[in-house]
């Protein structure tokens, strides 16, 4: 569905990207870790268009996106949602209008048509009864579900979420995994996760991969990771666990995943 | 001694060396963010002549920028009237000319302080809050979630802003117009031994057609410039910019604007007066 294709970016002489290569197969959840300012929300600005790549290709569906055209890319993010780090919701509209804002920028839907699916969108995310307030009015949870209700609000065909759990309590935390987990389940979206929170990862991931120097350092599913011996790796998952750990099979992922 | 006269000398070399590459490196700001300025100017043409127009954003800039200014400007314009109108009569009486006071207040204010009061005041109270509140959605990714959402933010945002403080500019210029030569007449009237009927007569006299273009000419390019200039503050923000980079960025849109209406009064007399022969 994604491929990322020896993916450079830079901003002034800060090399964030140097050569990535990932894939995201259909159906799959991938959580994109790494330590703070590896690029990990840089990444997921190019594949959702926002910045260009310096070099390298990126594949979405068939298509190569880094020279779309920009009336090509907006259709092209019509099949994406996105769930920002701090929600990104509108402050001078309702949440209704949030969540109902592309359906009037894109279709030709009615207003009674347009608020059916907020709140089908809102239950979805279990909030109800929040359509008329502004986003200042919300929980910091309360606005990433809405965010969420937002991203999905056009069917999309794949979901990237910036850090989704940042700057929430563990209970809602928990809640929004929890969330995002069933969403994927249901809907059968494609997911890119980005996080350094390892419940996070560890609760929504089917696939993981760590980047480091602007570079994959590891690849493959929980269970994969967990085993691979990098040091790098092992303190970023286990929190510098001592290799003892590691080898009891496993007590962390155990812990994480419940398995 | 030769050492330190020889140290002396190079530290000197040091700074004066420094001095240029900072002014070096401040004109290459200066020059690329007008270079940046300019395409936004050039996207939001671009963006006005395409389909659709969104009519009710349109619609609420129009109410936000001229309803809401209209007490403001029509306050300033009518005080700057009466100013006007004082010193204009205290100037010309030694002269034995007080009776061309009306001339002196209505020239003026048609022609420069209608348009540049009207501009001031709304470069502070718009230009500002354009900035203030476009930075503020840069800052919080809602202009990326814009984009994402397969919206050109240059359409939704820059676009209405852009058309509302150019109709309304020239549009609010017209009421503080009245209003000034209203303070003027006011003023000269109440204080002063002047007629009423011979002010008024005297200010329709001295008013040609011609002015009333030079107002309106001038007040729909400074409409221009400060919402160009507050839209263009407004996304240079970086998204790391911060409430710092919001008040920073709102600051220099002011600042910006105010001097752009400056320079732009300048050069729009030179073309209007010198060179289409504009009375």
């Amino acid at each position: 569905m994604i491929s990322v294709k020896n993916v450079s970016k830079s901003f002034g002489s800060k090399i964030v990207l140097d050569g990535l290569d990932l894939d995201v197969p259909n159906g799959e959840t991938l959580v994109v870790m790494g330590r703070s300012g590896t690029g990990k929300s840089v990444l997921l600005k190019l594949i959702a268009g926002l910045i260009p790549v310096d070099s390298g290709e990126i594949w979405f569906d068939g298509t190569e996106i880094s020279n779309l055209k920009t009336k090509e890319m907006n259709r092209l993010r019509q099949k994406i949602g996105m769930l920002f780090q701090s929600a990104a919701l509108f402050d001078s509209m309702t949440v209704a209008e949030n969540v109902a804002f592309m359906l009037s920028q894109h279709t030709n839907y009615t207003k009674q048509e347009r608020l059916k699916i907020v709140d089908e969108k809102l239950e979805l995310v279990d909030l109800e009864g929040v359509q008329n307030l502004r986003p200042a009015e919300l929980s910091g949870g309360m606005r990433k579900r809405v965010g969420l209700a937002r991203a999905l609000a056009f069917n999309p065909d794949v979901i990237l979420y910036d850090e989704p759990t940042t700057g929430l309590d563990p209970v809602t935390c928990t809640e929004i995994n929890q969330l995002i987990s069933d969403l994927n389940e249901r809907l059968q979206v494609t997911s890119i996760v980005v996080t350094h929170d390892m419940h996070s990862a560890f609760s929504v991931g089917t696939l993981m991969v760590m980047i480091h120097d602007g570079r994959q350092l590891a690849y493959g599913t929980p269970d994969e990771i967990i085993n691979i011996e990098n040091p790098i790796l092992q303190q970023f998952v286990l929190f510098g666990a001592p290799d003892q750990i590691l080898k009891m099979e496993n007590p962390i992922l155990k812990a994480y995943t419940g398995r | 001694m030769n050492r330190q006269s020889a140290t002396r000398e190079s530290n000197d070399g040091f700074r004066s060396q420094s001095i240029l590459s900072r002014i070096k490196g401040r004109l290459h700001t200066v020059l690329s963010e007008t270079g940046q300025a300019f395409t936004l100017l050039f996207q939001t043409l671009v963006q006005i002549f395409r389909p659709p127009l969104q009519f009710d954003l349109l619609i609420k800039q129009l109410l936000l920028i001229g309803v809401n200014s209209l007490a403001v400007v029509m306050v300033s314009g009518f005080f700057t009237g009466m100013v006007l109108g004082v010193q204009g009569y205290i100037q010309l009486k030694p002269y034995a000319v007080e009776g061309s006071v009306a001339r002196f207040v209505c020239v003026s204010i048609v022609k420069e302080l209608g348009p540049m009061i009207t501009a001031f005041v709304l470069a502070g109270r718009i230009g500002a809050s354009i900035t203030a509140e476009l930075s503020t959605m840069k800052v919080t990714e809602q202009i990326d979630a814009l984009e994402v959402m397969g919206t050109n933010p240059v359409k939704y945002l820059v676009v209405p802003r852009f058309l509302a403080c150019t109709i309304m500019l020239p549009t609010l210029t017209i009421f503080s117009t009245f209003a000034g030569i209203g303070g003027g007449f006011t003023a000269v009237v109440t204080l002063f031994d002047v007629n009423g009927s011979f002010f008024l007569l005297e200010a329709q006299k001295n008013l040609y057609v011609g002015s009333v273009l030079i107002s309106l000419i001038k007040a729909t390019s400074f409409g221009m410039a400060i919402a160009a200039v507050g839209c263009y503050k407004g996304f240079s923000i970086s998204t790391a910019g911060g409430a710092e980079g919001v008040g920073r960025a709102t600051t220099g849109s002011a600042v910006i604007s105010l001097v752009t209406i400056l320079i732009l009064d300048f050069v729009l007399n030179h073309i209007l007066f010198n060179i289409m022969g504009l009375v």
